[in-house]
């Protein structure tokens, strides 16, 4: 078990950090929700342009939901196996909740590439300036969450699991979730409120 | 920590210093600016006049407050100094409930008072609200340019730049957008108050002049370098001069075609007034419709 | 190829005009002064030890003031420029600016004031104070501190940036409304800079926001309950609650306006289905509790000076904590009060209306809360509390100016006027700027060891009241008549004139106000001894945790966390006899570099994205990625003092302060120094400097 021995200071600058992520998440969220609030209001501005109804794939828009939950799923998993100091369940839970997002990512790149091919950009109108900024946001948090958790499992190795790196792991986790949750409102408001 | 204070002037004679001081700076204002249109309170239309009565109420209220509050903030301050051994020290008092209770039932009375007239005058006084008259009112549509005003007669097929007319008790209603220009606000304090002009957008000022006269008007929301000198004149006639004045201004030979609106939309400050003997009917619907296109389900403000 | 390398930038770019051509050579001047006296007295690393990677809140502190009065001035020089402007252009003449540059001067003017004056004092205050007032020996992230500090010094340097590269800043007013600041109207490279010195040191103010909320509410001392904390805390944890909420609203949006101009995106455009009204509510919803985050600490100020000055405990402890949070709650509800004929209908203008006239509530509750603990109290009438009543006067004036312009008919006649100017002024100026002087001549002592001088204060103070006065009337009677902001030349017919040339002569009056605080501090090092705290640490009598230290207090702040049992705790605690005291290892975290370092990648990304400079982005924000994930992998950033050297610290500060003698000794003699005394101590200095050739020794 990693959590016995640390000391009253640790455990209360522990407990101080994670409040102060918690805050940090919280106005992540909010530069979210102004990006939301932008959306609710141009995304009829089509400048005659074809909406979201035409242009969005339902399918494509499922199937990256899907790998983002599974992938809070095994990032559960994986917090569960550092907790009991299993450096290599750890390591390997984390590198599938990493293949997950990665392939989230392609997932999402790809329809990218596609809406430009077709001439969909974001200087196109107001409708797609929203949607490009929403979601490229959401795809640059997921970046540096790749890039945090690519890190985080090289220290792993380097220095195993310690009190210090549990409290960096659970950051970690509560961000890749934080991520997942903001992805289920872009789901829901964007995709399946464009056919609605 | 006790500062020496044998040389200063007593509480009592600097607040004596202050109150002259500010009634000596009350009175160079108003000498400086005698004779001068002190628009707010020179109300020359129905609108204006509505508003100057709700500042009155609304400050006299405030004022009836802050003064004695202010002046007990100040006597109490000057009363329990340390120098004033008569006045009595508690030094700490536990205040009861009720005390607690009327420190924020009074504030609270006195805005319920103040939103009480405030939410009725809101809409009374809406710009958007057509005036009450058994006169027929006329139509102005507006568009500001960089950095002039161009006012449209629909009705009578005349168009001017930076020089409007009405006649004087009858409701006008002007509609206001804009062209190529950031936003910018239409302001005849005079008159009334102000509504901003954007693009895409159609506000709509209802006012009734009550006083013949020149009114300046201009636009209190910058709008780029040129803003200072957007500036035109409201000239409040009698119907028959007005009548007069649209007849010569149709015979004028100057035409608002598309070569001349296009000179107009170029940047240019300081405009002098220019008057034209007709335009294109479509012209303000197409402006709208430039930027309308962009923007479905957008257009017009109730 | 060349725009591979430096973007946008050309040979033109560099400064010249000679508007902007005066600051260039006093910032480079500035430079070349600052770096010979650091070479010449060998203190490069002592300036970098000590100070600029410092954690210590005081010391940072210290730094948000040195660096706040130096915009203060700059600030101010933007006001004097303005003031004289509109004095002199009326009819025929049109002034001695152009519109562009006027319109340059009063944008720079409300950010510099706002972003690196107001917010720049209120963060030195928080850092310093609040760690004391709470028993903390720091921040909860001395890392965060440190960062938030240097960004917003990379805040500071973008605004000016201008001087040095670009010759133009925004000239769009403080808030660069859409679709002025657009692509189509705003061409020059101006508002790129506006938007990146508000969105890094907007970011510094996020972090900083988070870090004071974690302070306040995880590491206060033992028995300090929420409901025991001193009003300046309470009034910084609303204000930072606010803050944090609100500063992320700011940099979506400064993003988005960078968007439409850098990747031709369409949120504000006027095409493209765009909508500016949009950025309108946006920046507003920002804008409006913004000023509340400036206003909250300077209450706490206030209740906390009006209370140890009458020597009474504050009338009703728990009004004054809910009157803040009520301010703050209601804050976040009033936004369209900015724009209500932008043409929304009635009914939502009532709305904004009302509860814009709901948060008077509050504020009056607090006024109240005031007088009735000044009632039957035994007042002092030193500077702090000169600057209370000041305020008093000058933000009633304000408030009611405001309540006025709450109601949407009476706000159609006065909006963009000089009456709203007149407003935002009386209760910036009169609510916080006194408010941070109050707070500064009050906390002055803790500090640094010795009280300022009295007399030079008072001069001061009655300047600041005269000057007020002067240049402010008159502008509400402007915009009584008509008279629109922003103006950079008027008609001679409207007779505005005389009443400029007023203005003008009161912000003379200011700025001689200005002159003699800065005199006051020297005058006040100069007679250090004379005015020393023989008290222990406590000149004011104080009821608040930071008067039981030394004056200045250690790095570590306190030996020991105290105990607290109630509200006004130090002056619960000096009615007992303390325990006697015992040491124990206290861990204090170490200096660190890592704020500087990002700031400066931070600083030159910003620029990059400026002059479209691609490379450097690049470089720029994987540097410091990679300096973020060094320090945030590192376990090597505290230390532990152990007890007896902690011991030894005390024992030698304790023999090397000021004996306690009787207080009323010092000064009943004669009173602190004059103005007079003041210019004859520095003239014979100088003229000892050039009798004796003392410059051939450095």
């Amino acid at each position: 078990m990693v959590e016995q021995a640390i000391s009253h200071h640790e455990a209360e600058a522990n407990d101080r950090v994670m409040f102060g992520f918690w805050i940090y998440l919280m106005t992540d969220l909010l530069m979210f929700a102004v990006l939301f609030a932008v959306y609710a209001v141009l995304h009829r501005n089509t400048v005659g342009g074809e909406s979201g109804h035409e242009l969005f794939s339902l399918p494509l828009a499922l199937s990256g939901t899907l790998l983002l939950l599974t992938s809070s799923f095994t990032v559960g998993i994986a917090m569960i196996a550092a907790r009991r100091g299993n450096k290599t369940q750890t390591l390997l839970w984390f590198g599938v909740t990493f293949a997950l997002g990665l392939a989230f990512l392609c997932l999402e790149l790809w329809e990218f590439s596609t809406l430009i091919g077709e001439g969909q950009t974001m200087q196109t109108n107001a409708f797609l300036s929203s949607f490009f900024v929403l979601l490229g946001t959401h795809g640059l948090h997921i970046i540096f969450g790749l890039l945090w958790m690519g890190i985080t499992m090289g220290y792993i190795i380097k220095r195993g699991l310690n009190s210090n790196m549990l409290r960096k792991l659970a950051m970690l986790s509560l961000f890749w979730h934080f991520l997942d949750i903001v992805w289920i409102f872009i789901f829901t408001i964007v995709y399946l409120g464009a056919f609605v | 920590m006790a500062v020496n204070r044998k040389n200063r002037l007593k509480p009592g004679w600097i607040g004596l210093l202050v109150l002259t001081g500010l009634v000596d700076l009350g009175l160079l204002i108003a000498y400086l600016i005698q004779g001068k249109n002190i628009a707010l309170f020179n109300p020359k239309g129905v609108i204006a006049h509505e508003q100057f009565s709700l500042m009155m109420f609304v400050s006299a209220v405030l004022f009836a407050v802050a003064i004695p509050v202010i002046f007990i903030l100040f006597f109490t301050a000057w009363k329990y100094r340390e120098s004033n051994t008569k006045a009595k020290h508690v030094p700490d008092s536990r205040h009861s409930k009720l005390f607690v209770l009327s420190l924020w039932l009074f504030p609270t009375a006195i805005m319920l008072v103040l939103a009480s007239v405030m939410w009725p005058a809101t809409h009374r006084l809406a710009p958007q609200k057509s005036i009450d008259s058994s006169v027929k009112p006329i139509t102005i549509q507006v568009i500001t340019l960089r950095w002039k005003w161009l006012f449209l007669y629909p009705e009578q097929g005349i168009a001017t730049v930076n020089f409007v007319q009405i006649p004087v008790n009858t409701p006008v209603k002007f509609e206001m957008t804009a062209d190529e220009t950031p936003m910018s606000s239409f302001w005849i304090p005079n008159l009334g108050g102000q509504l901003y002009a954007m693009t895409s957008h159609v506000n709509r000022l209802n006012l009734m002049a009550d006083t013949t006269g020149d009114y300046p008007g201009s636009t209190p929301e910058i709008n780029g370098a040129g803003f200072a000198g957007m500036k035109f004149t409201a000239r409040v006639s009698s119907d028959k001069d007005f009548k007069q004045w649209v007849q010569t201004v149709g015979q004028s030979e100057s035409n608002l075609d598309t070569a001349t609106y296009g000179e107009l939309l170029l940047p240019s400050q300081n405009n002098k007034v220019a008057l034209y003997s007709a335009f294109d009917d479509s012209l303000y619907d197409n402006v709208i419709m430039k930027y309308n296109g962009s923007m479905e389900g957008h257009g017009h403000h109730e | 190829m060349k725009e591979l390398l430096v973007g946008k930038l050309t040979w033109d770019s560099l400064p010249h005009e000679w508007t902007t051509i005066g600051g260039t050579f006093t910032i480079i001047l500035t430079g070349i002064i600052l770096s010979v006296v650091l070479t010449r007295t060998k203190r490069w690393k002592w300036l970098w030890k000590e100070w600029l990677t410092s954690v210590d809140p005081k010391k940072i502190g210290i730094m948000y003031f040195i660096a706040g009065g130096v915009m203060l001035l700059r600030g101010g020089l933007d006001a004097l420029m303005i003031w004289l402007q509109q004095a002199l252009s009326s009819g025929d003449s049109q002034g001695y600016l152009s519109a562009q540059h006027f319109q340059e001067i009063f944008t720079a003017h409300g950010n510099i004031m706002v972003f690196f004056v107001a917010m720049a004092f209120i963060f030195g205050l928080i850092n310093y104070i609040v760690p004391l007032q709470i028993g903390a020996r720091d921040l909860a992230s001395p890392l965060m501190n440190t960062l938030g500090f240097w960004l917003f010094i990379g805040g500071i340097i973008m605004v000016n940036m201008f001087f040095v590269f670009g010759g133009e800043y925004a000239a769009t007013g403080w808030l660069a409304v859409a679709p002025l600041s657009g692509k189509e109207f705003s061409p020059g490279v101006g508002v790129d800079y506006w938007i990146w010195s508000l969105m890094i040191s907007g970011v510094g103010t996020t972090l900083g926001a988070i870090n004071f909320i974690m302070t306040i509410l995880k590491m206060r001392a033992p028995g300090m309950t929420l409901f025991k904390m001193p009003l300046f805390t309470w009034g910084s944890l609303c204000s930072m609650m606010m803050a944090v909420t609100v500063f992320p609203l700011l940099t979506a949006t400064l993003f988005l306006v960078y968007f439409d101009r850098a990747l031709g995106t369409h949120f504000f455009t006027t095409i493209g289905g765009g909508d500016p009204m949009m950025y309108t509510n946006l920046i507003w919803m920002w804008g409006h509790p913004e000023v509340y985050v400036l206003i909250l600490p300077a209450f706490g100020v206030f209740s906390e000076v009006v209370s140890t000055f009458s020597r009474k405990s504050i009338a009703s402890y728990k009004s004054a904590v809910f009157g803040m949070i009520g301010v703050s709650a209601f804050a976040l509800s009033v936004w369209l009060h900015h724009f209500f004929t932008m043409g929304a209908g009635a009914d939502v203008n009532a709305f904004f209306g009302v509860m814009t006239m709901v948060i008077a509530i509050p504020t009056s509750v607090l006024v109240f809360n005031w007088i009735a603990t000044m009632y039957k109290g035994r007042i002092r009438f030193e500077t702090p509390m000169l600057w209370f009543l000041g305020f008093v006067a000058v933000f009633a004036i304000g408030g009611i100016s405001g309540v006025m312009l709450a109601v949407p008919p009476i706000n159609f006649q006065m909006h963009n006027s000089l009456f709203l100017v007149a407003h935002f002024h009386s209760t910036v100026i009169g609510g916080v700027l006194f408010g941070v002087f109050c707070a500064l001549s009050y906390w002055f002592p803790k500090f640094t060891g010795f009280r300022l001088n009295e007399r030079l204060g008072r001069y001061a103070f009655w300047c600041w009241i005269v000057g007020f006065c002067m240049s402010f009337i008159p502008m509400y009677v402007l915009g009584f008549m008509g008279a629109s902001r922003r103006l950079n030349h008027y008609d001679s017919s409207t007779g505005w004139q005389p009443l400029f040339i007023l203005m003008l002569i009161g912000g003379i009056v200011i700025a001689v106000g200005v002159a003699l605080q800065l005199a006051q501090i020297l005058a006040s090092f100069i007679q250090k001894k004379r005015l020393l705290d023989t008290t222990g640490g406590d000149p004011w009598d104080g009821r608040s945790l930071e008067w039981s230290t030394p004056s200045p207090p250690p790095f570590y702040n306190f030996v020991t966390i105290p105990k607290i049992t109630s509200s006004d705790a130090y002056w619960e605690m000096k009615k007992q006899i303390l325990p006697k005291r015992s040491y124990e290892d206290i861990h204090m975290p170490k200096s660190t570099g890592v704020g500087i370092y990002i700031s400066i990648f931070a600083t030159l990304a910003s620029f990059a994205f400026v002059w479209d400079i691609i490379w450097l982005i690049v470089v720029s924000l994987i540097a410091i990625i990679v300096i973020f994930v060094i320090r945030g992998f590192s376990e090597d950033s505290e230390y532990i003092i152990p007890a007896h050297e902690v011991q030894r610290l005390e024992e030698a500060r304790i023999a090397k302060a000021p004996i306690a003698t009787n207080a009323h000794e010092n000064n009943s003699s004669e009173e602190d120094m004059g103005l007079r005394e003041l210019i004859m101590v520095v003239y014979r200095f100088v003229m000892d400097i050039i009798k004796n050739k003392r410059w051939k020794k450095w």
